[in-house]
């Protein structure tokens, strides 16, 4: 198992040297609750940094499927005005939308495993450190400074495993984060230039002109709308028929 | 008997009969790390750890011991696993 020997001289290497810092026994037991405890801290704040990031995500979802649908019903006002330069437009600057949205949404779902993952790590360090606490106490009363060495080189070297493997899932976390957070800002930017605005507000004529006609047919597309509505939407089988064989 | 870790998973017990079944399941990770086959890697990789977790005694929490060996967990890639095997491995463990 060459590969995975390689990884357990790592960790192994990192434990070593902690231990190699530590003069007295007893205090580099304290030392290492210490790191735990703070660990443990940076930990529950990654957690609360991923879902953050999740949650701006999602708001950007929300305002990318929002310009969707606008791009769309623009594009349809367009078609029904005869203007299918104008449409052409909205379904391309969908297309753009939709595709961002895609990635968004890919990243979501990272960002929920990467939660799912340190609220795991988080559960279990808790657990091992309340352990360790106990165990700490009991090797500080129990054993002469000499017996309690290897005990505690046991228990150190065990510990250690643990947050580095905890430490891992945090760099993970961390850098998914970053990734998001620089595409997030590409968006946000994105949004505020409006580059993914309401055709209708950017000021051109031909948007001016679309404004006028669409202002007029969103009447129409409503009156449309209510007819559909009160014709099939409220037929609890929900397949009247729509036209097609 | 051994201890192993899988990173995110904590630590398993193998026996000597459990480890036969481990072997075979990490040579074929060891093999599509060797041909660079990016997708035989991740399903030998999930295969290796579902195979530990399932012979495995997990190690309780109350327990402190070393492992004897270290899996990644499965979301690691191939390039990452070539960079632990060249043993430019550090950059992966946090200070």
């Amino acid at each position: 198992m060459s590969f995975f020997s390689r990884l357990k001289l790592i960790f192994q290497a990192k434990a070593n040297k902690a231990l190699d810092a530590a003069e007295d026994p007893n205090e580099m037991l304290d030392l290492s609750f210490e790191k735990q405890t703070e660990l443990l801290t940076k930990v529950r704040r990654g957690v609360a940094d991923v879902a953050t990031s999740k949650k701006r995500l999602e708001l950007q979802a929300a305002k990318l499927e929002q310009s969707i649908e606008k791009l769309d019903g623009q594009a349809r006002a367009a078609l029904q005005a005869g203007r299918e330069d104008l449409a052409r437009t909205a379904l391309e600057r969908k297309a753009g939308v939709q595709a961002q949205l895609e990635s968004i949404t890919t990243q979501k779902d990272q960002l929920q495993v990467e939660q799912d993952k340190l609220v795991a790590a988080e559960q279990k360090l808790t657990a091992k450190i309340e352990a360790f606490r106990v165990r700490k106490e009991t090797i500080k009363a129990q054993y002469t400074a000499a017996e309690a060495q290897t005990k505690i080189g046991e228990a150190f070297s065990g510990i250690s495993e643990d947050m580095a493997d905890v430490g891992m899932a945090m760099d993970r976390a961390e850098s998914k984060v970053q990734t998001m957070q620089a595409r997030a800002g590409a968006i946000d930017e994105l949004l505020e230039s409006g580059a993914l605005d309401d055709l209708t507000v950017s000021g051109d004529v031909v948007d001016r002109e679309l404004a006028a006609i669409s202002s007029k047919s969103a009447v129409d597309a409503d009156l449309e709308r209510l007819k559909a509505q009160l014709g099939s939407g409220s037929a609890p089988a929900g397949e009247i028929s729509d036209g097609t064989p | 008997m051994i201890v192993v870790r899988v990173l995110g998973h904590g630590q398993f017990r193998l026996g000597d009969a459990d480890l036969a079944v481990v072997e075979a399941a990490d040579d074929a990770v060891e093999a599509a790390i060797a041909a660079a086959d990016e997708r035989a890697f991740r399903a030998a990789l999930g295969g290796l750890i579902e195979t530990i977790q399932r012979v495995g005694d997990p190690v309780p929490d109350d327990e402190f011991v070393a492992s004897d060996l270290i899996v990644p967990d499965r979301d690691i890639t191939l390039a990452e696993a070539r960079t632990l095997e060249n043993g430019e491995g550090e950059g992966l463990i946090p200070g």
